[in-house]
């Protein structure tokens, strides 16, 4: 008997692990794999059973289920699980093994068409590389939605002094509330990033590669870690990748609870040992990255997604998605919402569709009141914008920020002027303090927004200044768009601002 | 004043194990701190001439990072999150209950040394919200019963 049980630190956390032993001491003789997660969060503990090959799905499992699902008559069973409505209505690219293989079986990971994207990479010239990703019409993932192929093109033609190196980082500072994608593909695939910071080496001139992962997620710094090792002695990895004569090697580095540090230039100024405070831009990361060399600095999603556009060719990923947005996108639906998960799709899909057919609408049965879409730094979206296309442009449109695609779904219970003043109290803490819209402005606004509070609306018109000061003033991202969810709380609800002085009135 | 407790050879041992990277200072606290539960004082000094910076670069990078602590917590770390995506199912009224409980402030650590509470933004667990982590291990979908079960087993 062979028994799948998710190690996804979201498994665990409800429970994967009580599951397993209770698993292992009704059937001692069961094969029982730990998988990453299907993304079906709602139904962790999902415990999958093989029956005639097909994997045949049972949650949310408590270790009380343990002998009924063992003898197939638990009232859990849900049937195959590549046969759900969650699983059939998704195009797995990036996340096609996760939840399906040993995330640390190299020999899963080539049956599963691992490996096939690097093969063909080997073959090609740095050129050839950076072409292939250019076609295939990758954007960061991780927010900003920059042109993969364009950034990786001026390193690949950045001047370098003989003997200087050039590097690939992995910005795995996944810090945004509402987004563990890069946390799920790490845990549940971590060869996947392996392999597409290997191409990226290769593309770009690059024999070292860092991924910078925060503290907070201990799973996923161990899977990786243990993957690098993995990795290094069967020769992914090292001076000779696939016996190429080409060398790549790799290190995993742990961050220090900065969320700033998810912004590039921080992040390189952190990862030499520096305080993780943002660089003026120029020069770009690009051309004086990490130790002032030549550094491809990517999401997580990012480069993960690289093989499978290497295996499957950069047309067949580039015919998914909608306008200059190609490809797919990982949903992370989170927060009040009845099923919350991942969700990989073509780009295009409305926010209608994802939170109320796929996440089913509130957990708790309340009326959805607001989603707030990409992070910290995005949105808060009224269910009067529920018709937007989630795209780069087709989001921004509509006055938000499709960032690392994670949703958090509000109720009615939400006091909106409550989540404004936390955005600002978030930056105020997180500021780097580099700049002064951001270190002086967040500290300001959460004083605005208490006057708003307690029935001054007249500080309303300067809360809104305050706001054109940070996006138009600040340095990087994080002073830059915190106004992105302040002011559409504001505009967009407005009752909540005002409710104290009605009351007073 | 160098604390008699901590072992300087150890020190010297962490430092040295990590030069030969690049970008070793991160790396180096993290391995004091957990060898120490700390960045001791005593490891300042040796740090600072073995990176060749000054004591006050090295401060500004200690002080400018949430994890690095200047003296140990306590036996257990309990990390709740305030983020946005636990705030939209309970997360705040969770944290303050738990604070009001145990009679804290964030950061403060219970007088028998068993926990301290701190603050975290984000655990990657926004599907299976309000999250905690007690020491390494993450914890979904925490209600009031959950967490006193947390706190008693880290005997709070």
């Amino acid at each position: 008997m062979k028994i799948f049980v998710p190690m996804d630190s979201a498994a665990k956390a409800v429970g994967a692990d009580e599951v397993v032993a209770a698993l292992r001491a009704a059937a001692p003789d069961a094969e029982i794999v730990r998988t990453g997660s299907r993304g079906m969060v709602w139904l962790e503990p999902l415990v999958e059973v093989e029956i005639s090959g097909v994997r045949h799905g049972y949650g949310p499992a408590t270790p009380e289920d343990a002998a009924a699902i063992l003898d197939g008559t638990s009232a859990k069973a849900l049937g195959p699980v590549e046969d759900l409505d969650w699983m059939k209505r998704q195009t797995r690219l990036t996340f096609a093994r996760v939840g399906v293989i040993d995330p640390l079986s190299l020999q899963d990971y080539e049956a599963h068409g691992g490996l096939a994207g690097l093969r063909r990479a080997l073959g090609m010239t740095g050129q050839e590389i950076v072409d292939e990703v250019k076609a295939s019409g990758l954007r960061g993932r991780g927010g900003a939605g920059f042109p993969t192929g364009i950034k990786w093109q001026t390193v690949h033609d950045a001047p370098c002094d003989p003997g200087a190196r050039k590097y690939v980082v992995c910005n795995a500072d996944e810090g945004d509330s509402g987004t563990f994608a890069d946390r799920m593909v790490m845990e549940g695939d971590p060869f996947t990033l392996i392999e597409g910071m290997v191409i990226a080496g290769l593309g770009v001139g690059a024999e070292q590669g860092y991924v910078y992962l925060r503290s907070e997620y201990p799973d996923a710094i161990k899977v990786m870690r243990r993957a690098v090792e993995i990795a290094r002695a069967s020769g992914v990895l090292g001076r000779d990748v696939l016996g190429s004569g080409r060398a790549f090697d790799m290190e995993i580095r742990v961050g220090a609870g900065a969320y700033v540090c998810g912004e590039e230039t921080s992040l390189l100024n952190s990862l030499e040992g520096q305080r993780g405070v943002v660089r003026a831009k120029p020069p770009l990361p690009a051309l004086e990255g990490f130790l002032g060399r030549p550094t491809v600095v990517n999401n997580v999603i990012s480069l993960a997604t690289v093989p499978v556009i290497f295996e499957k060719g950069a047309q067949a990923y580039a015919d998914f998605g909608l306008g200059r947005s190609r490809g797919t996108v990982t949903l992370q639906i989170a927060g009040n919402v009845a099923r919350g998960g991942l969700f990989e799709t073509a780009f295009g899909i409305t926010l209608d569709e994802v939170v109320n057919d796929l996440g089913g609408g509130s957990a708790s049965g309340h009326p959805v009141k607001a989603v707030q879409v990409g992070g910290p730094l995005g949105a808060y979206l009224p269910v009067s914008k529920f018709d937007a296309r989630l795209g780069y442009e087709e989001l921004d449109a509509e006055g938000g920020l499709l960032g690392h695609a994670g949703l958090v779904v509000f109720d009615d219970s939400a006091d909106m002027l409550g989540m404004a003043r936390f955005a600002m109290e978030f930056c105020a803490i997180e500021s780097c303090g580099k700049c002064t819209p951001c270190r002086i402005g967040a500290v300001r606004g959460v004083e605005t927004i208490d006057r708003i509070a307690a029935g001054d609306l007249d500080a309303a018109p300067l809360l809104a200044d305050l706001c054109e000061t940070m996006k138009e003033g600040s340095l990087c991202a994080l002073g830059g768009f915190t106004p992105l969810p302040v002011m559409s709380a504001l505009t967009h609800f407005p009752g909540d601002f005002a409710r104290v002085r009605e009351a007073a009135e | 004043m160098p604390d008699p407790a901590i072992d300087t050879a150890e020190i010297d041992e962490i430092i040295q194990a990590h030069l030969h990277l690049e970008g070793p200072l991160l790396p180096i606290l993290h391995a004091l701190q957990d060898a120490f539960g700390c960045v001791p004082a005593a490891a300042h000094v040796p740090v600072a001439e073995a990176l060749n910076i000054t004591r006050a670069e090295l401060h500004g990078v200690l002080s400018f990072y949430h994890d690095f602590r200047a003296a140990p917590a306590g036996r257990h770390v309990l990390k709740i999150c305030r983020a946005e995506a636990c705030q939209s199912v309970g997360g705040t009224a969770l944290a303050e209950a738990t604070l009001a409980r145990l009679g804290l402030d964030w950061h403060g650590t219970t007088t028998n040394g068993a926990v301290t509470v701190e603050p975290v933004y984000c655990l990657g667990l926004c599907a299976c919200a309000p999250a905690v982590m007690l020491g390494d291990r993450v914890v979904g979908r925490v209600d009031a019963a959950r967490m006193d079960s947390l706190l008693a087993e880290a005997g709070a």
